[in-house]
């Protein structure tokens, strides 16, 4: 059987020819297209290092079949910064320092931008920790994270009310 | 992971039919699926990918009061969905304390209820167990068991089954909706997951080919909404499943309570409902005597199944936790912070 997915990734068009089913998301982004920025740490559903979003929803990359998502749409970490501008929640994270080694800023990133969307949490630290949860920092800069959660909804929000 | 054929049905009776070939497995979201997969727990020969089934997806209100929830929904959409969380407070309290919001995005209402048993020694192919290899023994005896069972365990295996959805669903008398070769048919949520006995390895009242197409809430959940809770005790603040929980529901009328309803998570093989507990609370005044009775009821029968007989105290008082909060009343806003019942007092900074 020869498989294919058709995947709009960062708003380009894809289409993988697979010889195997078994591929993830994760994989397929970081083996097949080289966008190496999705991160692979647990593999398991249980770090957030992949966190992409699909279909303008934040999932865990590595728990999902590629020949699943035929059609998807996706955005990962590449896909964020327009030229040299970047997105409010990566400048959020450079001036919060929100980050040790960076392994898990990516997932990090691509988190806060599926909480901030889905609008549950809004500027409230405790409700911002809970939402980001799904995300570990190995270097503990939780503290950093959260900070810059909730600057970038502030100015996100005040943007669109703007 | 083992190689598989990938199939996608685009009918219920398509997939029903495409599961009755032995070494197929359904697939909704995978996160629990792949994940076993990954480690060679899960080894199925063909994947059925539900993805494309029509109408599995939806939320609907049946002339009698009940209501229906699709197989394919996803939970994060059910937590959220406006009319269903008024009405049912306490299912989208548990869902909202259940994984983390990527997985809640994408886990669906079936997957949540089919779940497999976090157990370590099950999840690992080197050890013996039962449940995974039948008459292999169960190293979960004797090792680590703070994930293990107190109730209704027995000598071949003492898993618990993880899911938190699953706990106030028991507590409001859900039915699990199933089509499969033989037609279709209901189950009471209370009966899906099977005790382990001496047939460990049969896990859910499914046989071989049966799709769950609904939940179904019974027109008698409705009228819990103002004094209902979910209490999970977990090992971390978020993102990690209960170690004990509790859902209790109470129906207060001029000060006493006509109806009550409680079931404990991370204690059984299947979630637990405590009918005696229940029955002890019917017409008495909501306070702490009643409740450390009913408390205390739930957990009558419990007996550690390894190190775990603190599992046991540790649940009476979640119960006790629960039935009171939920007398206190539904929060407005959900979930209710901070999600540890050990957590400091509001204000307290934590980092
Ligand atoms: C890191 C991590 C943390 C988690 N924490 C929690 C937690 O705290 N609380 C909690 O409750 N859960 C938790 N979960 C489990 C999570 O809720 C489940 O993985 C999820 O609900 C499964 O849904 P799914 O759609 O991905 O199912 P799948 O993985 O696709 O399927 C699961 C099983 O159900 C079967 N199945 C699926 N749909 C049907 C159907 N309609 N009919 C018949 N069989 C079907 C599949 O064949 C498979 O055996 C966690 C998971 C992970 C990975
Ligand atoms: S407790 Fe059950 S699932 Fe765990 S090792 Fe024993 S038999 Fe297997
Ligand atoms: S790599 Fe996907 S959650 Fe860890
Ligand atoms: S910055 Fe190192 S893991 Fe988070």
């Amino acid at each position: 059987m020869s498989l294919s997915v058709t995947l709009t990734v960062n708003r380009v068009q894809h289409r993988v020819l697979l010889d195997d089913p078994r591929v993830t998301l994760l994989d397929l982004l970081r083996e097949r297209l080289q966008l190496t920025g999705t991160k692979k740490g647990c593999d398991r559903g249980q770090c957030g290092a992949c966190t992409i979003l699909l279909n303008g929803r934040r999932v865990n990359a590595c728990l999902a079949l590629a020949l699943s998502h035929d059609g998807a749409e996706i955005l990962t970490i590449e896909g964020l910064a327009d030229g040299a501008a970047l997105h409010p929640v990566q400048a959020a994270f450079i001036a919060h320092d929100a980050f040790q080694c960076g392994f898990c800023t990516p997932g990090q990133i691509m988190s806060a931008i599926g909480l901030i969307s889905e609008g549950q949490a809004g500027s409230d630290a405790e409700r911002v920790r809970e939402g980001m949860s799904g995300n570990l920092c190995r270097c503990g800069a939780y503290r950093g994270i959260t900070e810059a959660v909730v600057a970038a909804t502030r100015s996100m929000t005040k943007e669109k009310a703007a | 992971m083992n190689r598989f054929e990938y199939l996608r049905p685009q009918s219920v009776a398509e997939a029903v039919a495409a599961a009755a070939v032995p070494g197929s497995a359904f697939l909704a979201a995978g996160t629990n699926l792949l994940d076993l997969m990954k480690i060679g727990v899960a080894r199925p020969q063909r994947l059925i990918d539900l993805k494309d089934l029509p109408d599995l997806d939806i939320i609907e209100q049946l002339p009698d009061g009940a209501v229906r929830i699709g197989a394919q929904l996803r939970n994060a959409e059910l937590a959220h969905d406006p009319d269903f969380r008024q009405r049912f407070p306490i299912v989208a309290e548990a869902l909202l304390s259940g994984a983390s919001a990527q997985l809640r995005n994408v886990a669906t209402v079936g997957g949540n209820l089919i779940q497999r048993t976090r157990c370590a020694y099950f999840q690992d192919p080197a050890s013996a167990c039962n449940r995974r290899a039948p008459g292999s023994g169960c190293d979960a005896r004797g090792g680590d068991t703070r994930q293990h069972a107190v109730l209704g365990w027995s000598e071949d295996c003492i898993a618990t089954h993880p899911s938190d959805f699953c706990v106030p669903l028991a507590a409001l008398g859900a039915m699990v909706e199933i089509e499969g070769p033989a037609g279709r048919r209901e189950v009471a949520l209370t009966d899906f997951h099977l005790l382990p006995g001496n047939t460990p390895e049969r896990e859910t009242a499914l046989g071989q080919g049966e799709l769950v197409t609904a939940l179904r809430l019974p027109p008698a959940a409705a009228g819990f909404a103002r004094h209902a809770r979910y209490v999970k005790l977990r090992e971390r603040t978020s993102f990690a499943f209960a170690v004990v929980s509790a859902a209790a529901a109470l129906r207060i009328v001029d000060g006493r309570i006509q109806e009550a309803r409680l079931a404990l998570g991370g204690v059984a093989a299947r979630p637990w409902r405590a009918e005696e507990a229940e029955a002890s609370l019917r017409g008495a005044t909501p306070g702490a005597e009643a409740f450390h009775r009913a408390a205390a009821l739930a957990l009558e029968g419990a007996r550690p199944s390894g190190d775990n007989e603190f599992k046991i105290e540790l649940a009476r008082r979640i119960a006790l936790r629960a039935l009171t909060l939920a007398a206190a009343g539904t929060p407005d806003r959900l979930p209710a912070l901070p999600a540890s019942p050990f957590a400091p007092l509001p204000g307290g900074l934590h980092v």
